[in-house]
């Protein structure tokens, strides 16, 4: 990334634009290969941790530190998960039945000959002289993308503010689907903590030690993305594989 | 000719790690050795033994490099280089002074932090495919501290970029210029107590001790390095120690002034070279001579080093002064105290800074801010007065308040930048 800045010419930036992409296709075609679940995440970590080059290469700075942020970080929770499974022997494998590699040839060929096609299919691409052009126009200096995202976000559309006045009074940016989703994280959040705390009194009759067991045991069944949440089920369940720390993880509950 | 200055910036950062590590390692048994009423290494390198870190190293490379039985050895061999290259890749945006960063990312913050975050990808790999289960308790004891933390420290870091208005490192440390109470940390009291906050994350989040249950050698040997060997294992040394400085180099820029010295002396020097015909027209910055921005530029990159090394001496010190904490009370300390604590703090500096309250600071965080593009510079007057303009004719604007100077300045860079978002 510390190239991006001293990349000018079209070259190098194809070049770099070919590295990633070629990472990002060979670790995704690694991930259909490979058997074993851990390195599969850690395959999926690296295609998706060059795409985020890809967006740096493309000036889109926010979005690759949100696509390091959101989708590796994510992943990052289901490498937990998959040490956590892997940790017994018996799922360290996992083979994929030849029917299942024959329906994912079929839905996930079909996609690509239709993104295929889209990718031809746009006139303004096919023009070679365009992505020179675009990247003269692309200082690296110059990509400031984050402050119009945030003001779309919150209601402001700076790109359109020539637009016709009297449109531009219902314009609102994406300030309603923000903050829609802002909502539904929240409701997933509350939601995933009363669950969690809903079953802890419905166990209580059993004895302690049981009961803590059968927490964890509730807990790695709940594959909830809130990030922090998982973080805690992580280090409970880890706690719980000897009796004596699952009781100290009762004792932890109960503060 | 750019690719080379790329290339040069990369080996310059990537000596800050590698130098910065020597020096921390010396300075850590040095601290260490003096807290517990010892001298030290004195030995080697004749006083001080300073030469004590490179004699280690010697020692490392001499080492065998081992591969257990049970080891994913791929992933075995990989894991220190990712935690050493998230580590790396972090100091890529980290401004050491106006001008002086690898690469200028406008949303440096959050590449600081999202990378960072990398990190526990190198330690929880080390420790499942080390085979060993020490290891691997080390490493999920690891993934679920960084992960939680990062949630507190987040939003830390949000206070100082809502009250600089923007995420660029760069203007945010330009932003704090002039006298110490400039510095975010004295802006108001939440600030305080945020900064405070963000050190103890920082310090959990880069898995220094009190925090450091990864690693815990009184229960699980050596915690995710337990088979690890010569070189590798002092690749996680390594990014340990650069990031101990990453995070203690960002406090400083967020909360302590960035690469502004208390007194200002920078300021003091530019006053005395300056030519008073471009001061007339311009800022200080363009009206001295460009060996003095240099010399200023040096003055600032030490300014900043040495704060962070203290950020890093703190660290050192809370090692070898506190106990460890179990896992359940890192997890409470996290979860109970850090989260909500900074979210008070979040929406009492929020509510401080709206309300326009009583600050230390003489911060005008619209004076200073990110110049978007090279036609503001010329037009500033301009679209002032066309701003106000706007004012008057224009209600829908007057919603954003504040922020409308950078949406009127810049609509050729907005339009620009959004150019392409629209092809999405």
């Amino acid at each position: 990334m510390g190239i991006l800045a001293a990349v000018n010419s079209v070259y190098w930036h194809e070049f770099f634009f070919m590295l990633f992409a070629g990472i990002s296709v060979v670790f995704a075609v690694c991930v259909l290969v490979t058997q074993n679940i851990v390195r599969m995440a850690f395959y999926l970590v690296l295609s998706l941790g060059s795409t985020a080059g890809l967006f740096f290469l493309a000036g889109a700075e926010f979005v690759g530190a949100m696509q390091l942020m959101i989708y590796v970080g994510g992943t990052l929770v289901l490498l937990i998960f998959g040490v956590m499974l892997t940790a017994q022997q018996r799922y360290v494998k996992m083979n994929t039945h030849p029917t299942d590699w024959v329906l994912a040839t079929i839905v996930g060929g079909s996609l690509l000959v239709m993104l295929i096609g889209a990718a031809v299919g746009v006139d303004s691409w096919k023009d070679s002289t365009a992505s020179k052009r675009a990247l003269e126009s692309l200082d690296a200096d110059d990509a400031r993308t984050a402050t119009p995202l945030g003001l779309a976000l919150t209601g402001v559309r700076v790109d359109k503010l020539d637009s016709d006045p009297a449109l531009a009074k219902g314009q609102s940016g994406y300030l309603l689907p923000f903050i829609i989703v802002s909502v539904h994280l929240l409701v997933v959040l509350i939601g995933a903590a009363y669950m969690a705390r809903t079953k802890r009194s419905a166990t209580a009759p059993v004895g302690r030690a049981e009961r803590a067991r059968l927490n964890i045991m509730q807990m790695e069944h709940e594959t909830d993305d809130v990030v922090y949440l998982a973080s805690k089920q992580s280090s409970s369940s880890l706690l719980g594989s000897s009796q004596k720390q699952a009781e100290e993880s009762t004792d932890e509950a109960e503060e | 000719m750019h690719l080379l200055c790329g290339v040069i910036a990369a080996v310059l950062v990537l000596h800050v790690i590698a130098v910065g590590a020597l020096f921390f390692i010396w300075a850590e048994r040095k601290i260490a050795g003096r807290i517990q009423d010892r001298l030290g290494p004195t030995r080697v390198g004749g006083k001080f033994g300073w030469l004590q870190t490179l004699a280690d190293g010697v020692k490392l490379i001499a080492k065998e490099d081992f591969i257990p039985r049970d080891a994913d050895a791929p992933l075995f061999k990989v894991a220190p280089y990712i935690a050493f290259a998230a580590s790396f890749a972090a100091f890529l945006a980290l401004p050491f002074a106006d001008g002086a960063v690898a690469h200028h990312v406008n949303t440096a913050v959050f590449f600081v932090l999202a990378v960072l975050g990398l990190e526990v990808f190198g330690v929880i790999l080390a420790g499942y495919a080390s085979g060993s289960k020490w290891s691997l308790f080390g490493a999920m004891r690891e993934a679920a501290q960084v992960v939680s933390y990062e949630v507190p420290l987040g939003m830390c870091v949000v206070i100082p970029v809502f009250v600089a208005g923007t995420m660029n490192l760069t203007t945010i440390g330009e932003m704090q210029a002039g006298w110490f109470n400039n510095w975010l940390v004295f802006h108001d009291p939440f600030t305080f107590i945020a900064a405070i906050v963000y050190f103890t994350c920082a310090t959990a989040s880069v898995n220094r001790a009190p925090f450091d249950l990864a690693e815990a050698e009184s229960e699980l040997v050596a915690g995710f390095h337990t088979e690890y060997s010569g070189l590798r294992w002092s690749f996680f040394f390594m990014a340990e120690y650069g990031s101990m400085f990453l995070v203690s180099a960002l406090a400083t820029i967020l909360f302590f002034g960035g690469w502004h010295p208390p007194i200002p002396v920078d300021i003091w020097i530019m006053d005395a070279f300056a030519d008073p015909d471009l001061l007339a027209t311009g800022s200080l910055k363009d009206a001295v001579p460009s060996w003095i921005t240099f010399a200023v530029m040096l003055i600032g990159i030490a300014t900043l080093v040495a704060k962070s090394v203290i950020g890093v001496i703190v660290m050192m010190w809370v090692r070898w002064t506190f106990p460890r904490l179990r896992i359940d009370q890192v997890m409470a300390t996290c979860l109970k105290y850090c989260v909500p604590i900074a979210a008070v703090c979040f929406v009492g500096s929020m509510t401080w800074e709206t309300l326009d309250l009583p600050s230390l600071n003489t911060i005008n965080r619209y004076e200073v801010h990110e110049d978007w593009s090279e036609e503001n510079v010329v037009n500033n007057d301009a679209t002032i007065d066309q701003r106000e303009d706007e004012n008057h004719d224009d209600e829908s604007s007057d919603v954003m308040d504040g922020e409308e100077a950078p949406i009127e300045e810049d609509s050729v860079a907005v339009r620009n930048g959004l150019s392409l978002q629209e092809g999405e």
